[in-house]
């Protein structure tokens, strides 16, 4: 089925063609820099997806007004990625050889993030990756600008722990590699802080679930002892709205068994009516409500390039805009749109979050970012319950014991994505996974 | 006269159980009111408790619009107020008087925020404070709070209000609230847990049988066979209704695929057309649903209960008319070619997507539930929701009324004659390329109903089909190409094994198993169930 549809795709059957592939193209070749969009219109991603190519011609629109780059306009080359991971790569690679951007701003599931790695790698070009993800990672040409899971998976947990008294956990998750990985993380975490064997469920589901029956019931069995329970969600995609309605049909309130998403933010909750569900919980670096100077203004200009007063904004998007203006930032640093130039440059270049402080491009690639707690209000917006200092993003997790050890520092003289601080050798991932 | 008695008794306990000054001066009151406002959810937390404490039924509103989150306060003065409308709009008036502050402004306000931490205390003080309220309606669900928290420092307010209780509905709740405290209560008497055994085993359900193995180990040596007697006595009968629980679930799950293949069980099973295009009928009807469903909330708001009778119609009409388009333009033209009308099919699909993601955008639409459907019911020890409710009865419906078309109007006699042989039928008068395109709108239609209901239960975008389309081709095959009732049958058999295995082996191994099962089955009987027989099968 994939191979024909890839075909199909490809081939530009006119169907995916009338997502409009390829785009404004106002400016001769030399005068312009252009900037690679790599996300699915079209789709199972393409719901979340979309947003964040507006996201980037609107930054791009912003940024041609103050007067461009290095006195060039920039201009954004848009391709379709289709929610088919294989064809990321085959996207990725036109884009840098055929199309010769200077960097590509993409991908949203980890599957297509993986996908696109060796293209990267290959061709030397850059790539702002803009969701939060299970980590695990470094790569020398991948900026990391969304939630590693020490800056939103954990502090989640800590402040059910310490706020909601939670002694019973259900993981929850779509069943592919980010919630996988995630729930290692947050399993051996809560084994560390003497939470039992038998007080954690882990359940897994299909892309696209939607009879969610069984399990909210057997939720609300597990969830019916005495202790507080928690149901921590690393549901993806459209599977949420099923979930979330039955949730609300089967009565499970908020104040008796919260569950916290990961991957719902506004643009999700914008697809229900949420009156039911009022008090459940989503841990982000950014919500909308946030009200600073900052958000406002972004917000307000925002709504206006849409031309649509009701369009909401969501944590990826801050991540794809704070992923730009460092890129803005680390290009005129170094003069030049040259890869290792702006690799070079953009450590340690600073620009603010817009939920306030400022977002540090770290030596592994990763950012620093405030951790937010909202609940869900009656009117799909977030009311913020947590906010904590600023967290810098650890692309190896601390408490899984195979990466502990491992860390990533593409500054001389380590250079490294995969670190061994005992062996002091690069690759430890393997090392330590053969100990 | 009732009335009045309640307000006597109740003034008397007021003075008997609560601390002294049960009537503050107003501001006293104001103070302990606007010490809401400041701090942290702790400080919040121990403000309530002060109201609490303070026993002042005025304070009452106060605390249940906190808990709505509709409570407001002056950032200048930091004084709580109310408003007449939701979301801090409209006039602003002091919580305890009622009286108009003038002064203040709508910009001024901030939200007094709430957490579930929160919400939780506020139930449990508000269930406090009306225990021994006048109102029947608030007794009872301060008695189902008290019941939920079951704090054994609420055992003395929980008697005075029992003594008082002239309810029996009332009564019963607050006697099962008494009985789990002495279970739990380590001070209760021997006497009093041995008596509160048989009232928490009558509650029934989880709940009971939770409290029950957690009193076990406290439980005196006296007592703990009853208690295990009972524990054993709701553990069989909850046994036995989660056997009914997974039927139910099955059930329900079976009328989904039911619904979503019904169509196909037309446009594929009776016309023998390879509808790849069917899941985007099954879309179409669902975002017909949301535009009835946006005309309406826009200009005719009171009458959203009745969108989805209205959508229905609608969304047979629009899908069966694009149904009928598609045969007419494209699948006449391919009838005994399959391939390529699969692919035509299939490119269709991705047209009409893509499409409606134009008109639509991407994004995940709201459909709302009509107040009807939302929420569940107690059927004994079942839990079923109304939504599920209704579909499974609407899909029965829609059953019923398709096998009725077919066997007793014309239109289902001619498709039944040009289905089973189509030049005798032509010989005999009947207009066939007419009929394969009713036949074709027929099925469509169906389609587009079946969206109205699935967009009860599921999300609203435009790969909305594509979930659908493996699972509806899975029961046609299942139960037999060209039989409605091995249709019926597979969808219901497919969804109870479905919601059976799923507890063993989670819903991503459950839905391969089902699948290995449906390949073996084909293979032991590839025309599926029920097998149609005769010489049209043959050639």
């Amino acid at each position: 089925m994939t191979g024909v549809n890839r075909a199909i795709a490809g081939l530009g059957l006119g169907v995916a063609m009338t997502t409009g592939a390829v785009a404004v193209p106002a400016f001769a070749q030399d005068e312009t820099i252009k900037v690679g969009v790599l996300h699915s219109l079209s789709g199972t991603m393409a719901i979340s997806e979309t947003t964040l190519k507006d996201t980037m011609l609107f930054l791009i629109d912003e940024q041609n007004k103050k007067g461009g780059l290095l006195g060039k306009q920039l201009e954004a080359v848009v391709v379709d990625p289709a929610s088919d991971w294989p064809l990321f790569a085959e996207k990725a690679r036109e884009l840098i050889e055929v199309n010769g951007v200077a960097a590509v701003f993409g991908c949203w599931t980890s599957s297509s993030r993986k996908s696109v790695l060796p293209v990267f790698e290959e061709l030397n070009s850059i790539l702002f990756y803009p969701v939060q993800y299970e980590g695990e990672e470094s790569q020398r040409n991948v900026f990391y600008t969304g939630a590693a899971p020490n800056q939103q998976a954990i502090p989640a947990v800590d402040y059910l722990m310490e706020n909601a008294g939670v002694e019973r956990w259900v993981l929850a998750g779509t069943d592919y590699v980010y919630p996988q990985t995630t729930n290692k993380i947050l399993e051996q975490y809560l084994l560390d802080h003497g939470v039992a064997a038998e007080d954690i469920m882990i359940n897994y589901t299909p892309f696209g679930h939607s009879d969610w029956q069984t399990i909210v019931s057997d939720i609300k069995a597990f969830g019916s002892t005495g202790k507080m329970t928690a149901v921590i969600s690393t549901i993806n995609g459209d599977a949420n709205v099923p979930f979330y309605k039955e949730l609300a049909n089967q009565g499970i309130k908020a104040e008796d068994i919260p569950v916290i998403a990961f991957s719902v933010g506004e643009e999700e909750l914008a697809g229900f009516d949420t009156t039911p569900l009022v008090g459940h919980l989503a841990a982000w670096n950014y919500f909308q409500s946030v009200d600073t100077p900052e958000n406002e203004a972004f917000i307000a200009a925002w709504q206006a390039f849409m031309g649509n007063p009701d369009k909401v904004t969501n944590d990826p998007m801050e991540a794809t805009v704070i992923g730009f203006n460092l890129w803005v930032q680390a290009v005129e640093k170094a003069g030049t749109t040259d890869t290792d130039a702006v690799l070079d440059a953009i450590i340690g270049l600073q620009t603010p979050n817009l939920t306030g402080g400022m977002a540090t491009m770290l030596p592994n690639h990763h950012i620093t970012k405030p951790v937010l707690i909202g609940e869900i209000q009656a009117d799909g917006q977030f009311e913020v319950v947590s906010e904590s200092d600023l967290v810098p993003g650890d692309a190896w997790s601390d408490f899984l014991p195979e990466s502990k050890l491992i860390e990533a520092d593409w500054t001389a003289p380590i250079a490294c994505g995969n670190y061994n601080t005992e062996t002091k050798m690069c690759g430890g991932s393997e090392v330590a996974a053969a100990q | 006269m009732t009335f009045i008695r309640y307000f006597i008794i109740t003034l008397m306990l007021l003075g008997a159980a609560l601390p002294a000054h049960a009537q503050l001066a107003d501001t006293e009151l104001a103070a302990l009111v606007d010490a809401l406002a400041p701090g942290s959810f702790k400080d919040r937390e121990a403000a309530i408790g002060n109201l609490v404490a303070s026993g002042d039924q005025r304070a009452v509103p106060v605390l249940e619009t906190l808990l709505e989150g509709e409570l407001y306060f002056d950032e200048a003065s930091g004084k709580v107020v109310f408003t007449s409308a939701p979301s801090g709009k409209g006039a602003i008036a002091d919580p305890i008087t009622g009286a108009d502050l003038p002064d203040l402004a709508e910009g001024g306000l901030e939200k007094v925020k709430v957490n579930n931490n929160l919400r939780r205390v506020l139930r449990t003080a508000i269930g406090q404070m009306t225990l021994l309220s006048p109102i029947r309606d608030m007794r009872l669900s301060a008695a189902q709070s008290i019941l939920r928290d079951a704090d054994p420092a609420q055992l003395d307010l929980l008697d005075t209000a029992l003594a008082a209780e002239a309810d029996p509905a009332i009564g019963r709740v607050m006697d099962q609230a008494r009985a789990v405290i002495m279970l739990k209560s380590p001070d209760a008497s021997v006497e009093d847990k041995a008596a509160a055994v048989p009232v928490v085993q009558a509650i029934g359900g989880r709940d009971a049988l939770n409290t029950l193995t957690a009193a076990l180990a406290t439980a005196p040596a006296e007592i703990q066979p009853a208690i295990n007697q009972a524990i054993e006595g709701l553990a069989r009968d909850r046994a036995a209704w989660d056997v009914a629980q997974n039927v139910w679930f099955g059930i329900s799950l079976g009328s989904v695929l039911l619904l979503a293949a019904i169509g196909l069980a037309i446009t594929f099973g009776v016309m023998g057309v390879i509808n790849m295009a069917h899941g985007e009928m099954v879309m179409l009807g669902a975002y017909t649903t949301f535009v009835v469903q946006e005309i309406i909330r826009q200009n005719y708001p009171g009458l959203f209960d009745w969108s989805l009778a209205i959508a229905l119609p609608l969304a047979f009409l629009v899908t069966g008319l694009v149904g009928v388009a598609i045969e007419r333009g494209i699948i006449r033209f391919l009838y005994g070619r399959p391939l390529e009308t699969l692919l035509a099919t299939w490119g269709l699909s991705l047209i009409i997507q893509q499409a409606v993601q134009r008109i639509f955008t991407a994004n995940i639409r709201e459909v709302g539930n009509p107040s009807w459907m939302s929420g569940s019911f107690e059927l004994g020890g079942l839990a079923i929701t109304w939504n599920r409710f209704y579909i499974v009865i609407f899909a029965a419906l829609v059953f019923a009324a398709l096998l009725l078309v077919l066997k007793y109007t014309a239109i289902g006699l001619h498709m039944r004659a040009v289905t089973q042989n189509r030049r005798m039928a032509s010989a005999m008068g009947i207009r066939t390329p007419l009929v394969d395109a009713m036949t074709f709108g027929l099925g469509s239609g169906i389609a587009g109903l079946a969206g109205v209901a699935l967009s009860q239960i599921g999300n609203v975008s435009p790969n909305l089909g594509q979930g659908y389309i493996i699972d509806s081709f899975m029961v046609v095959v299942f139960g037999g190409v060209g039989n409605l009732w091995g249709t019926f049958v597979g969808a219901l058999t497919l969804g109870i094994a479905n919601k059976f295995i799923e507890p063993y082996a989670g819903a991503v191994l459950g839905k391969i198993i089902i699948l290995v099962l449906i390949i073996l089955f084909i293979q032991r009987r590839p025309r599926g169930l029920f097998a149609l027989k005769g010489r049209s099968v043959e050639a």
